[in-house]
């Protein structure tokens, strides 16, 4: 590879600072003490904790999935921290008593927190390290019958809703992840749009990882009554660490009848560094139920940090003429590894699934798609699109594409579409023959790349996904 | 044209080049004025694309000796898309696709990087709509060609003519043409060389790499020279092509080989 091309896939991480603050943090380790412990500290009713040890049997009984593309040593689970919180906990609905160090951190990456922020019009939950520190225009989501908090406030409040719909979409022991996450998952967001209501602005919630050791198991859920609509935005980042730190999420989607369900992502967790030290693992579980007739559920993922990324973002299909939709960008640099795709799983008639998938691979990195489509038998005239690009910086990475796709039902229509290309030496100098330096090539090359995926997203979350590319594969040429 | 006290636009002396450990370019003199038109020709591998990438910069490439001066300049210590910025324009003999990038956004680009170099103003996407329509009927080039990926799917003459095209936007000083005729019609070719003639003025200058007379007989040269083993062996005027047409390159090796065993 060119030195042009070297320089400007090696951008430092920007998000690497660590906030002094002073947290409480569990010892290390992990057994049903430190679950109950964890149950405690939130005050949870007795369903919640049994619901914990339930996942938490299981989990002991599960082995760490081998099945994907992605190799890193065997992750000692008692050597994390099950729970950190800082110290001064705000109270929940004023932002003038979060923790001024905490509202710098967040200025420092650029989320709003204070509702007159300049991002006017998103109403943001922010979960730090273990638990959720705000969340904005609660009040105003509140009027038109929207609750916006964060999952531990959820269970103190609406108790019978979380109890309803908690585990639905991935159950306890759906996988080893998932099942952690169940036992010892901390805070997230959690978002009941009702019936009949179109929310009125973007949720978004940012998620930090700021203590070293401690792992981070956030959960959401997220539930859109018949005719309901919201478009849920969640941003990432961590500080630089020489360990690696485990994140290990669950998201679940409900959609009623009618009700459609846009959810964005933007992962720019540490990756660690270039020789492949320290960065995120990321292994989660997100999935969405169509449950009801012309349901919708979109997501749209734009994947640039973590040193391991293990996502599938899903979409059960069970709802007649459901809707589930997944476009991704996928950028691993370095000795990055991300495994991620999707799974749609059609019942319903008439089902519709889309997938438009785009990898970019850059230094050592390894970018793996895998998706499944799974046509059941009573899916009568289900119909899926997939589309799998990968595109290759230099010659020292790798991309693969893995579809599984299986049809039981003969009327269904599955097509799928694959390309590989490469930025290669040769287009970068026809760029520069015209006089546009390497920067501005790449850039250029990469955006006409994920452009079907961009268009997908919120326009704020685009020009941002677009820059962070940008920053993650620019830097100075030559 | 052979132009009086015009100036020195490019001066090439004893260029050695290798590619991958192997040298290609084994010495080559070579003087451009503004106003002037050059041939390149000569067999197939004998150097002449390689002596074209290299004076446009390509990394590949690597001068192991001699010097390039452009415009009073070294034109070897200039990045390439400082040399393109500069003037300096090569019209690739295999122009690359570039997969998703829009035709028109990536003219629009290279244009505004070239003005912005030269102090002018750049053209947002519909001024520049309107002068790319423009300079695509000079070359009786379908509209259509800018909604398309940059030369994805073009057929071979068509990608010739988007080199054209740019050539047209940007204006270069010096014009490296390789190859431009191959590939072409016979009526793209009358159109491409009326395009390539229109855009000759006594202040640039135009080198063009051509295996056929055909491309003379539209763009008359005031030099013609024979590329063979890396090297310039043989300089005329535009009969000299001629003469290639009907005798081959045989004899022009042999006699420069005679001339070197005698001096
Ligand atoms: N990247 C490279 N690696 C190895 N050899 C190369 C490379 N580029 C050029 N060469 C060799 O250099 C020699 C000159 O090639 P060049 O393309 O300059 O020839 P040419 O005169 O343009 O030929 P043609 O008339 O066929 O276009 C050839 O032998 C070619 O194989
Ligand atoms: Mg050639």
């Amino acid at each position: 590879m060119s030195t042009a091309l070297q320089n400007l896939v090696n951008q430092p991480y920007r998000h690497g600072f660590v906030t002094a603050i002073e947290s409480d943090v569990a010892p290390k380790g992990l057994n049903e003490d430190t679950i109950r412990m964890i149950s405690g500290k939130k005050n949870e009713p007795k369903w919640l904790l049994d619901f914990r040890l339930d996942a938490y049997r299981r989990w002991l009984k599960m082995e760490e999935p081998t099945w994907s593309s992605v190799k890193y040593p065997k992750v000692d689970f008692q050597a994390i921290s099950y729970y950190s919180a800082p110290k001064s906990k705000p109270k929940l609905d004023s932002m003038d008593q979060v923790d001024p160090e905490l509202l710098r951190t967040y200025e420092k990456l650029g989320v709003p927190m204070h509702e007159r922020a300049t991002l006017a019009g998103v109403a943001v939950d922010v979960i730090f390290d273990s638990v959720s520190v705000a969340t904005t225009y609660k009040a105003k989501l509140a009027e038109v019958g929207i609750i916006f908090c964060s999952i531990s406030e959820a269970v103190q409040l609406h108790p019978e809703l979380v109890r309803k719909y908690l585990g639905t979409v991935v159950p306890v022991g759906d996988n080893f992840f998932a099942a952690l996450n169940s036992a010892v998952f901390t805070d997230g967001s959690f978002c009941f749009i009702p019936k009949g209501v179109k929310c009125p602005m973007d949720l978004s919630t940012y998620f930090r990882i700021n203590t070293q050791d401690s792992g981070q198991f956030e959960r959401t859920l997220i539930i859109a009554e018949e005719g309901a609509s919201v478009s849920y935005l969640e941003g990432c980042t961590a500080p630089k660490f020489d360990t690696n730190q485990l994140h290990a999420a669950v998201v679940e989607l409900v959609a009623l009848d009618r009700a459609d369900i846009k959810y964005s992502t933007v992962q720019n967790w540490y990756a660690g560094d270039e020789n492949g030290v320290g960065g995120i693992y990321n292994f989660v579980t997100k999935r969405g139920l169509c449950k009801g007739v012309d349901s919708r559920i979109s997501w749209t993922q734009v994947e640039t940090g973590s040193a391991i990324t293990w996502k599938y973002p899903s979409c059960i299909l069970q709802g007649e003429n459901s809707i589930g939709e997944f476009y991704s960008v996928a950028l691993t640099n370095n000795h990055q590894q991300a495994d991620t795709g999707t799974k749609m799983v059609h019942i319903g008639r008439n089902t519709r699934s889309t997938i438009i998938s785009k990898g970019i691979s850059a230094g050592h990195s390894n970018n793996s798609y895998r998706g499944l489509v799974r046509i059941t038998p009573k899916a009568e005239g289900a119909r899926n699109y997939s589309q799998c690009d990968s595109m290759l910086i230099g010659d020292q990475c790798g991309a693969n594409t893995f579809p599984y796709i299986q049809v039981k039902n003969h009327s269904a229509t599955v097509e799928h579409e694959a390309s590989t290309s490469k930025i290669g030496e040769d287009q970068l100098f026809y760029f520069a023959q015209r006089g546009v330096g390497t920067e501005e090539a790449v850039s250029m090359i990469i955006n006409g790349f994920c452009k079907t995926v961009f268009q997908q997203l919120p326009m704020e979350f685009a020009v941002e996904a677009t820059k962070l590319l940008g920053l993650k594969l620019e830097g100075s040429v030559g | 044209m052979i132009l009086q006290d015009s100036k020195t636009l490019l001066e090439v002396r004893g260029l050695r080049a290798t590619v991958n450990g192997t040298e290609i370019l084994k010495g080559i003199d070579f003087t451009v004025k503004a106003g002037e038109v050059h041939a390149i020709m000569g067999p197939n591998g004998s150097g002449k694309s390689t002596f074209a990438k290299v004076l446009a910069g390509h990394p590949a490439y690597v001068v192991t000796s001699g010097e390039v001066v452009y415009e009073g300049r070294d034109l070897l210590e200039l990045k390439p898309e400082e040399r393109a910025r500069a003037g300096v324009f090569l019209a690739f003999q295999y122009p690359i696709e570039i997969p998703g990038v829009a035709n028109s956004q990536f003219l629009r680009l290279t244009y505004n990087s070239v003005q912005r170099e030269r102090g002018n103003d750049e053209l947002d996407p519909l001024e520049f709509d309107d002068f790319v329509r423009e300079k695509m009927k000079l070359l009786e080039m379908n509209p259509e060609f800018l909604d398309r990926s940059v030369n994805e799917g073009f057929s071979g003459g068509e990608k010739k003519r988007n080199e054209i095209l740019q050539m047209a936007l940007l204006e270069p000083r010096l014009a490296v043409l390789d190859e431009t005729d191959s590939g072409l019609d016979i009526d793209a070719l009358r159109v491409i060389a009326g395009g390539i003639n229109q855009l000759s003025t006594k202040d640039n200058a135009t080198i063009l790499v051509t295996h056929y007379q055909r491309l003379l007989d539209y763009i008359v040269p005031d030099y013609v020279h024979v590329m063979d083993g890396g090297r310039i062996i043989k300089t005329g005027g535009k009969d000299l092509a001629v003469e290639l047409e009907t005798r081959g390159y045989d004899w022009v090796g042999e006699e420069f080989a005679a001339a070197r065993v005698t001096a």
